[in-house]
């Protein structure tokens, strides 16, 4: 273990920036894609037939490797194979297919008599959206944001394979240096990173949704 | 007042919920729209706010058509309960209640301030206001749903069963209050109920719909138990109107027979002289009957010690004085003693009356408005109920 924390001190200033690159390659991406899921899942529940080809298009796009992701992205973007940004696309996409379904379903598990009665008390549509719908899936949708940010922080460190530096550059050198120190190090952060993320997404809702916890008498 | 003008609701499947529906809600008043499942009570109540529109015809808001209302300034106006509340749970109650008039542009303090009101108006204490729905039990959560719509102050109501999912003792105190509540604020107000006792207690007027969404009967309670429209009213209506329609019967002029009482707390012998067939009727320092005591056949030995609530027969109602036939002949039958207990408004004791003195009363009513039909002939049909 002071073989782990001696090579953490020795080498402080570049895993401190490989830190940040790191975090932000998991958070960004997370950010991105709830903003499109929202919309997207708001489309698959608003109209039910569109829910089976989105949802499947969503798994489909979780299914791609991550590394073909990482690879073929370039191309597609026009970006430099080494820019981080291919990295912080190619997480989003695996955000938006986790979040879509997990918001049509956030928006549907919401009660119909709710809605009428949010509808009768004159609502517009827009306005029970936001107001209403949206916040009473909040539990949903940040149970499948806090999967899709776990799965963000440990896809981060494939981007090593292809020259993006930042914390999964602990296992390339512990792999091509055959020393175990910067291996554990870099479990040690990210099982960290992980629980990090978590433990936030877990407070923001239930910042958002004080009624969850005041439902027991 | 909102009126059906030949309202027809027909789905792209041809499935016709409501049929050529015509029919007047008139200002302050409760029109209750009943029936079986299916006959497009709830579809006509949900046409009034536009939450459904209608396939053909016109439903007017005083002089307006409401086709011509945008929907959300249209629902803004209307208060509406459903069965389950239908609460925001996300929002405690005086944020639920406070709903219409932040929509229309209230501010804040105003709006609680107007919900804490409300609540009290309804009945609910000030200390479940920072509640959540999920906090409150079933007729709780519908006190606060009537409050919600009645927040915005607006003329007219719309309820859909609103006291269908709480207990039978909840549900009658939340139409007892619901009434008072009523002839305090005197809404224009549709009520939707599957239950044809609700309606018939509640409506001023009652719209009997049977399947296919058509009208069968529109007519005040009193009218729909004497003289049911046709055989299918008569069957929903069911049976024991005849008991039901002296509901709407007064029993003033009923006279009742004083009775000795005796009080809680005196000693048990003073039964012995006071009781009447065996039977001494206790009351409270007030007055208040407390229940009767059986004294027949005990002898003097086990009349030691002081009248106690334990020793008392719970199992006759009430009837006031000012209150209805049905109220006065439920007292005398339910009576332990055979004689039915009379109170004021203030639930002192006044009288007790004998079913079959009730029953002589009824009868030579019974005779006198059958004098009154003899000469306006037309009316008075006899209709056989039909099982149901």
């Amino acid at each position: 273990m002071t073989s782990v924390w001696d090579y953490f001190t020795s080498h402080r200033s570049e895993i401190m920036s490989w830190l940040g690159t790191t975090l932000w390659l998991a958070a960004v991406p997370l950010v991105l894609g709830l903003i499109i899921a929202l919309p997207v899942g708001w489309l698959a529940n608003r109209y039910r037939w569109s829910y089976p080809p989105i949802t499947s298009a969503a798994g489909l796009l979780y299914t791609i490797p991550s590394l073909v992701l990482f690879l073929t992205l370039p191309a597609l973007l026009g970006t430099k194979i080494l820019a981080p940004v291919n990295v912080a696309v190619g997480l989003t996409f695996y955000t938006v297919a986790l979040l879509v379904r997990t918001v049509a379903d956030g928006l549907n598990s919401v009660s119909s008599d709710t809605l009428n009665a949010a509808a009768a008390m004159g609502y517009t549509g827009r306005q029970r959206f936001f107001a209403v719908q949206l916040p009473l899936a909040v539990p949903v949708i940040g149970a499948g944001l806090r999967v899709a940010a776990v799965s963000n922080v440990s896809l981060v460190s494939v981007a090593s394979v292809i020259g993006v530096t930042q914390l999964g550059q602990l296992f390339v050198i512990g792999y091509t240096e055959n020393s175990v120190p910067p291996t554990i190090l870099g479990l040690i952060i990210f099982v960290v990173l992980a629980l990090l993320f978590d433990v936030i997404i877990l407070g923001a809702v239930r910042l958002l949704t004080p009624w969850q916890r005041a439902g027991m008498r | 007042m909102i009126r059906f003008d030949s309202v027809t609701k027909r789905y792209p499947d041809g499935t016709v919920a409501v049929d050529n529906l015509d029919f007047e809600a008139a200002s302050g008043e409760i029109t209750v729209l009943v029936g079986p499942s299916g006959c497009g009570k709830t579809t006509s109540l949900r046409m009034i706010n536009r939450m459904i529109e209608p396939t053909s015809g016109r439903i007017w808001l005083d002089d307006k058509d409401t086709a011509k209302i945008k929907p959300a300034q249209l629902r803004r106006g209307m208060g509406y309960v459903i069965q389950h509340a239908g609460l925001f749970p996300h929002r405690t109650v005086v944020d639920n209640v406070a709903t219409v008039p932040l929509l229309l542009g209230t501010d804040k303090r105003t709006a609680r301030k107007r919900a804490m009101e409300l609540l009290d108006r309804v009945g609910l204490p000030s200390n479940l206001a920072r509640r959540y729905p999920g906090q409150l039990s079933g007729g709780q959560q519908q006190r606060v749903g009537v409050a919600r719509a009645l927040a915005a102050d607006p003329p007219v109501m719309l309820m859909d069963e609103p006291f269908s999912a709480v207990d039978p003792v909840v549900r009658a105190q939340l139409q007892d209050e619901f009434l008072r509540l009523q002839q305090d604020l005197g809404k224009t107000i549709a009520f939707v109920t599957h239950d044809i006792d609700e309606a018939i207690k509640l409506g001023d007027k009652v719209a009997v719909m049977r399947a296919g969404g058509k009208l069968a009967q529109f007519a005040e309670p009193a009218e729909l138990l004497s003289h049911p429209a046709d055989a299918f009213v008569a069957g929903f209506v069911g049976r024991d109107r005849g008991y039901r329609a002296l509901g709407f019967a007064e029993s003033g002029g009923l006279a009742t027979a004083e009775e000795d009482v005796v009080r809680l707390g005196e000693p048990l012998r003073a039964t012995r002289d006071r009781a009447q067939d065996g039977w001494a009727l206790v009351v409270d320092d007030e007055r208040r009957p407390q229940g009767w005591i059986a004294v027949g056949g005990l002898a003097d030995s086990a009349l030691s010690g002081e009248i106690t609530p334990d020793l008392l027969n719970l199992g006759g109602t009430l009837a006031k004085q000012s209150g209805t036939l049905r109220e006065a002949l439920d007292a005398a039958l339910s009576s332990p003693s055979g004689r039915g207990v009379v109170v004021d408004d203030d639930g002192r004791f006044v009288g007790t009356l004998s079913a079959s003195e009730v029953l002589a009363h009824i009868e030579s009513r019974a005779a006198s408005i059958r004098h009154d039909t003899m000469t306006s002939p037309g009316r008075g049909a006899f209709t056989s109920g039909v099982p149901t």
